[in-house]
């Protein structure tokens, strides 16, 4: 670890309080900013320093090392701790320098589709709500989950209404957002409440422990379990709790759907995990009955109806929203085998899926840039008219189907290895048969872009007029990426492996 | 192993010149890019020649020539080279040379780069040494061949995708095949050792999907619609092209794993056989010419199922000669399509006068797959016919002795006959481009050469995979029985010709030696197409109905206006929520008890 030398010894203890403390303070000077490219230089400067920061931490994980930071130096329990391990620190990687790459992609986007005077309190809700998400991930305090859960929701909620200049079916979208997320952070707060009923304290290692003596606790830690998985559910999308994410995902600036999809169902799934396997434990059976029953069986379910209601959209990012929830059931399908070869292809197909994701919502936010794009039947001729992000949106589709030498080939063959060592032959079936699927609706918006011709206006066919640079970089970045991951999966699988180290699972 | 070779510019170079399909393939990509036309022609002739040198590289130290990388914890064999293998690169590169000669004054950027791509990977797949390197170059050639179908216009779209559907089919389950077969070997993918022919037998986990998957390319009886499908619908020059690479392929891969398995001799017989009916009754004489290259597969099929040595080397030397005079007749047909605009033989007659050139080389083709002495198939189709006589196997071989007079029949005589002579359709017309021409006289030259007495079927024997077995193709018994066969033939032709005995749309039924026979063939041939045709409209319709419900359904429940999306504001979601935690709670519950 070489590269370890370059980040000095302070950082790597104080890294995890200052990647969340830093946006949230910044988040709220942004937002009195008075020049929107002040505020956006202070967003890139924040979030950069975030995602060195989470590099710098992710590189002392892969060292096999981690670390516990008291905040205040409290020690836990009472105090609240902040734990930097192989489960979280992928995640804290993710999200930063996803959101580097967003607001890099914002400086053309989000002057396009917010309104001039809002767009400095706009990335100062969007700092806030990166701080709520690394929060979340990185501290080590259950209640401190339910705040950093709260914060990052409520700047979500608002950056989804930001979407009314553009569309004003933002407003309904980020309305039912709201109820569904409040009702979703309650039902957690109750479970969290439950749970400090039977053992009496907050601190997340020190539940778990407790737990191990009471051998699963009583009726309270059982209902505390199913008030948190129904919550937590909620917020990652798990089918049919998904209602919420279409409408958010469609109506969003496509700065925040791009944020969105490959960030935040990521940190809530994360959290899943955190609570199933650490805090609870599989070896408890109604914990294993519910993670290999409920999870296995409403992934399936995701997969398949997910898929099938993505190839009937006639909006480009509905069917992408629908296929992030047939994805979250991949995801889940993994989690739902609890074994370590399961949890690895989970965890990689969590990472995968974002870099997927993210650099197909990129390319649609250039297609409305552009052209105002959104349905289907328009993208008749992109092919032609934004050749290098069409073709960037076509390697990201093909990723999405798992086509080899891609991200997505990767996670589904994970998959696919583990399910067969579980004796789940049936499970690759559903992978398979929801690969058609995806073949279908991504092949579908790819075949309407190469193989029908440009639009004409007034007799003139529309020119070619390609994105600005500033979004194909990102783009182009997340595209390389998932090429990278498919053709040498070593560092993927490796923080998979990682994660499933920390989750332990059943043998 | 991966990062290695990236971090040594030597090890890349060396891997990248391992295999010859390597460089067409580079070279296809380039031309992808490339604007100008004269340098996108230079690279598409010398990319061929390159290669060829590579081959002839490689086969000087065949075993220094392996090369394996290793990925993702498997083998990938990129080069493995043996007597086999060598020829068909050797042959595959000298296609692709005419063919490039052939297409010299096309100028379009896809043809040029896809025919590229398409070469490369079937040269490519020849080489490879295991399973998953195989499989990746037999999607290449399925996904890069496509396009020379779609570029024969509007009607070729549908055809196009059809070919690919069933190519991208047969990929993957050569893949299923594949895995199922290393699974029981401890993962071990080797596509066989050097020299080592017929490695499984139909026994084998595996083998059957194996089978079918090449099977479906190189066209076996049922399995072979997508060739009259798919290739009379390509671009002038896309048939010529599609013609030597895919079917050939598939044979490479069918003799190294399969040689000398019983069914296939069987498999071979039929499939000579039953394309004759066809193309008797075919109008389109490029589609005639589909069916005449699945019946001369079949020869070779037959011969991989003997396994002998005699029949291995008629297999490689009929190859050898099958691409080129087949080649041959498609580009003497593409010519005609060009310079006419159709390739119709009702609309068709007379051209010898404004195309002699072409007409002298499409009757040098014609005779070849007729083979007539002299000429390429004499002696390489009389090597697979002696074979199955050497096994005793009297009813296949009256099965492809038949069938040679099927030959004959449609593409030796209805072919040349109905494009060139016939009555005359008045239409007069430029001669072939050139570099068409020079193609075909190059083409022809060749045909002569593979069967000329004096240095030079000895030449192509020196290339087969076994040299040592020798057999003499000019002994007093073989060409006299042949001549008789085919004198005979143009006897009845220039006999029923003076006489003028029948009306034109029958002559080409007579020229034949038993017409009873062939008259009863004609009739099933047409009463199964007229059932065929019946069925299928009526399973269309049934299919149809069925597809329209299904959609409906499907719509009904999934679409935004369907069951799932129904906008219900927050109440339906919350209720779910609510209902969620109910379900857990009970599985919960119930797990503790």
């Amino acid at each position: 670890m070489g590269m370890l030398e370059f980040f000095p010894e302070w950082l790597q203890y104080h890294g995890a309080a200052l990647a969340v403390v830093l946006p949230l303070l910044m988040g709220a000077i942004c937002a009195i900013l008075p020049s929107e490219r002040l505020a956006w230089i202070t967003t890139l400067i924040v979030v950069s320093i975030c995602t060195v920061t989470a590099f710098g931490l992710l590189l002392v994980t892969f060292g096999g090392e981690s670390v516990i930071y008291k905040m205040g130096g409290w020690d836990p329990p009472k105090g609240i701790s902040y734990v930097i391990d192989g489960l979280n620190t992928p995640v804290i990687f993710l999200i930063s320098a996803m959101a580097l790459l967003t607001t890099l992609y914002g400086l053309p986007s989000v002057v396009a589709e917010v309104e001039p005077k809002k767009r400095a309190p706009f990335y100062g809700a969007f700092l806030i709500g990166v701080a709520g998400l690394l929060g979340m991930v990185v501290t080590g305090d259950a209640f401190n989950v339910f705040v950093f859960l709260e914060v990052s929701s409520i700047s979500t909620y608002v950056l989804v209404a930001m979407g009314a200049s553009r569309d004003r079916r933002a407003l309904a979208a980020a309305y039912r957002y709201l109820i569904l997320g409040s009702i979703g952070a309650t039902f957690f707060v109750i479970g969290l409440g439950f749970l400090y009923m039977e053992t009496g304290t907050l601190n997340m290692a020190d539940i778990g422990r407790k737990l191990q003596e009471l051998e699963g606790g009583s009726r309270v830690a059982m209902v505390a379990f199913g008030f948190i998985t129904v919550g937590l559910g909620l917020k990652l999308a798990m089918f049919p709790l998904h209602m919420w994410l279409p409408g958010a995902y469609a109506h969003a600036p496509s700065f925040v759907t791009v944020f969105l999809a490959s960030t935040a169902t990521k940190a809530a799934l994360y959290l899943m995990l955190r609570f199933s396997f650490t805090v609870f434990d599989v070896s408890f059976d109604y914990v294993l009955t519910v993670v290999t029953y409920l999870f296995t069986g409403l992934g399936c379910a995701a997969m398949v109806l997910g898929s099938l209601q993505a190839i009937f959209q006639t909006d480009a990012r509905r069917t992408l929203a629908y296929s992030s929830v047939a994805q979250v059931g991949y995801m889940l399908l993994g989690v739902g085998m609890a074994t370590s070869l399961g949890l690895t292809a989970g965890y990689v197909h969590l990472l995968n899926h974002a870099v997927i994701k993210g650099a197909l919502f990129f390319a649609l936010g250039a297609f409305w840039y552009r052209y105002g794009i959104t349905r289907t039947e328009d993208f008749a001729g992109l092919g032609k008219m934004m050749p290098w992000t069409m073709g960037a949106f076509t390697l990201g589709g093909l990723s999405l189907i798992g086509v080899p030498l891609t991200a997505g080939f990767i996670s589904k063959l994970q998959l696919a290895e583990a399910a067969l060592q579980r004796g789940w032959g049936w499970a690759v079936f559903v992978i398979m048969a929801t690969s058609i699927l995806a073949i279908i609706y991504i092949g579908r918006l790819i075949l309407t872009a190469y193989f029908q011709a440009p639009p004409e206006i007034d007799g003139e066919v529309v020119k070619r007029n390609e994105a600005p640079l500033m979004m194909l970089i990102p783009m182009w970045i997340l595209v390389a990426l998932s090429i990278t991951i498919g053709v040498n999966s070593d560092f993927v699988v490796q923080a998979g492996q990682m994660a499933a180290e920390v989750l332990g699972g059943i043998s | 192993m991966i990062d290695l070779i990236f971090k040594n510019p030597e090890v890349l170079a060396d891997m990248f010149f391992s295999n010859p399909g390597f460089i067409i393939i580079f070279a296809g990509f380039l031309c992808a890019f490339l604007p100008r036309n004269e340098a996108r022609k230079f690279l598409v002739g010398a990319a061929p020649i390159a290669a060829a040198f590579l081959v002839w590289r490689a086969a000087g130290d065949m075993d220094g020539a392996r090369r394996a990388i290793e990925a993702g914890g498997n083998e990938f064999v990129l080069m493995r080279i043996d007597r086999l293998s060598m020829i068909w690169g050797y042959v595959f590169c000298l296609a692709g040379v005419l063919n490039a000669i052939y297409a010299l004054h096309e100028k379009c950027r896809i043809t040029d780069s896809s025919a590229l791509i398409y070469m490369g990977a079937a040269v490519a797949g020849v080489f490879a040494g295991d399973f998953l390197t195989l499989f990746i170059f037999w999607e290449l050639a399925a996904l890069s061949s496509v396009f020379l179908v779609w570029k024969g216009g509007e009607n070729a779209f549908p055809a196009g995708v059809r070919y690919l559907a069933i190519h991208i089919l047969s990929g993957v389950l050569l893949l299923a095949g594949a895995v199922i077969y290393a699974r029981s070997k401890e993962w071990d993918f080797t596509f066989g050792e050097a020299g080592e022919y017929g490695f499984l037998s139909l026994q084998d986990p595996g083998a059957v999907l194996l089978m079918i998957a090449m099977g479906i390319k190189c066209g076996f009886p049922f399995l072979h619609n997508w060739i009259q499908d798919a290739y009379p619908k390509a671009s002038v020059t896309g048939t010529v092209i599609l013609s030597a690479f895919t079917t050939k392929l598939a044979l490479y891969a069918l003799a190294r794993t399969f040689a000398g398995e019983d069914i296939l001799i069987y498999i071979g017989a039929i499939m000579t056989c039953f394309p004759v009916f066809f193309a008797v009754i075919e109008n389109d004489l490029r589609r005639v010419l589909s069916y005449s290259l699945n019946n001369q597969l079949g020869f070779m099929v037959c011969g991989i199922g003997l396994g002998t040595e005699l029949a291995m080397n008629g297999v490689a030397a009929h190859l050898a000669a099958d691409v080129i005079f087949k080649g041959l007749l498609f580009m003497s047909m593409g010519a005609v399509l060009m310079r006419v605009g159709t390739a119709k033989a009702s609309e068709l007659g007379g051209l010898f006068r404004s195309m002699p050139y072409t007409t002298i080389f499409c009757l040098i083709g014609a005779g070849s797959i007729a083979a007539f002495p002299l000429l390429s198939a004499f002696v390489t189709k009389s090597m697979i016919i002696a074979s199955a006589m050497n096994q005793h196997e009297y009813i296949v071989m009256g099965m492809l002795l038949f069938a040679s007079a099927g030959v004959m029949e449609h593409s030796g005589i209805k072919v040349p006959y109905f494009a060139f002579f016939s009555h005359d359709s008045g239409k007069r017309v430029k001669e072939a481009p050139w570099n068409m021409l020079v193609a075909m006289g190059l083409a022809s030259l060749l045909c002569v050469f593979f069967a000329f007495p004096w240095g030079g079927y000895q030449f192509l024997y020196s290339l087969l995979p076994f040299p040592e077995n020798y057999y003499a193709p000019y002994t007093g018994n073989h060409v006299v029985t042949q001549l008789q066969l085919l004198f005979a033939a143009m006897l009845a032709f220039a006999f029923l010709k003076r006489m003028k005995v029948y009306p034109d749309e029958r002559r080409a039924e007579i020229l034949d030696f038993d017409w009873t026979y062939r008259r009863l063939g004609k009739g099933i041939a047409v009463w199964i197409d007229a059932m065929w045709t019946r069925l299928s409209a009526n399973l269309a319709i049934i299919r149809k109905d069925f597809f329209a419900k299904a959609g409906q359904r499907l719509y009904h429940m999934f679409s935004p206006a369907g069951t799932f999306s129904v906008g219900a504001p927050s109440g339906l979601p919350t209720l779910l929520t609510g209902g969620m935690l109910v379900l857990v709670l009970i599985v919960v519950y119930l797990a503790r008890l």
